[in-house]
């Protein structure tokens, strides 16, 4: 696999992909606690108009490039077990915390003080789990550990089928976002009858 | 259509203020996808946040159980603190908000974003406690999940990873029953 760049310039390009990153972050508005927890009370759809056009959009050039030799993959293993324990820990902790790591980063040069407080807390968080890393590695990360497995791989749905498929659902999703929901209102999705 | 008072009654000025800066969201996730193609064509490594911070923690564990103590942990000894892309990415992104910020003209010190105030007041205590515990919780757990929103939900999810859609389908489903019960009959000034 060869890339357009050497890794050591490849390291110093990750300092303007962040810059780039931080910008996209603020100008989105995830970098805001309202929005980040207004999207889990169904009464802001931006963290999901985001991430999922992210995958979409994403995923299809990611896998161009990777279907002619320009990228390689590189998928976390599927310690089911670990990750959906995780995943609900991260749950809790975005909806208290109102922010998940990035965009905390992100809040903190906003001028929001509470995300400075988070980021100590992610700091200890980062220490505890490294304190508790053997233990949870032997006892946790084993259990259902199915792997670097891909959605293609367990359902037989090709690459391709499986973007078609998430195009069509960000379709309805997102036209349903658009037509029967209020922002300013904060009215549901599913009650949105009121136009 | 019925006239948007609620929230807006209740949001602040800053709030309207940030909202006026924004760029359409679909752009912003088009926007994060082609940087996301940049990413693994280039730099050969997923756009992500959390490795890079957990690494950073080691520093924090320093005075508590010194340099061989670090070492010996079998985490930091697996991800080391280094000035790596995911490290230079993490101050980036710091960087870039804070750019965009200052041109938008949008900086203003938060200490109770209104959401929480209308549920919780207006204690700055009360706030800071739940930052902090919702930070120790994210991070322990995106950890154990082996990404976060970034590297799993985003960079994992448009690799169709199992791993990743299992995280971002779960995470989103705790985060909904997290904010049906800490919001729960308390819609204060909202109602």
């Amino acid at each position: 696999m060869t890339f357009p760049v050497s890794a050591e310039t490849a390291r110093w390009l990750a300092i303007p992909m962040g810059i780039l990153f931080g910008v996209l972050l603020h100008r989105g508005g995830v970098a805001n606690y309202n929005v980040i927890v207004n999207q889990f009370r169904f009464k802001d759809f931006t963290v999901l108009k985001i991430m999922f056009t992210a995958i979409i959009v994403g995923g299809i050039g990611v896998l161009l490039l990777k279907s002619t030799g320009h990228a390689q993959y590189h998928i976390k293993p599927a310690n089911m077990l670990g990750v959906a324990l995780g995943a609900a820990l991260f749950g809790v902790g975005m909806v208290l915390y109102g922010y998940c790591p990035g965009t905390g980063v992100a809040a903190m040069a906003t001028g929001s003080l509470h995300a400075v407080v988070g980021f100590l807390g992610m700091l200890v968080g980062g220490v505890l789990y490294a304190l508790s890393f053997a233990w949870v590695e032997a006892h946790i990360q084993k259990v259902a550990a199915l792997g670097k497995v891909r959605l293609p791989d367990i359902t037989g749905v090709p690459d391709w089928g499986w973007f078609v498929i998430l195009t069509a659902i960000a379709g309805v999703v997102f036209w349903l976002i658009e037509t029967r929901f209020t922002p300013d209102g904060g009215t549901p999705i599913l009650t949105g009858n009121n136009r | 259509m019925k006239a948007p008072t609620n929230q807006t009654a209740t949001s602040s000025a800053g709030d309207r203020a940030d909202a006026r800066g924004r760029w359409n969201p679909y752009l912003v996730g088009i926007g994060i996808g082609v940087l996301s193609w940049f990413a693994f064509g280039v730099l050969d490594e997923p756009l992500g946040i959390s490795t890079a911070l957990s690494s950073a923690s080691s520093v924090c564990a320093l005075p508590i159980l010194g340099s061989d103590g670090v070492a010996d942990n079998a985490y930091w000894a697996k991800n080391p603190l280094k000035w790596n892309g995911g490290l230079l990415f993490l101050i980036g992104t710091f960087f870039g908000s804070l750019l965009s910020v200052l041109v938008s003209r949008t900086f203003r010190w938060e200490k109770v974003p209104s959401t929480w105030s209308q549920h919780f007041g207006g204690s700055t205590a009360k706030r800071l406690v739940a930052a902090f515990l919702g930070g120790v919780i994210i991070m322990f757990g995106a950890r154990m999940a082996g990404g976060c929103t970034s590297g799993h939900g985003i960079s994992g999810s448009l690799q169709l990873a199992l791993s990743s859609w299992t995280f971002f389908l779960t995470m989103f489903a705790s985060g909904i029953v997290t904010a049906l019960i800490l919001f729960r009959n308390r819609s204060g000034a909202a109602k």
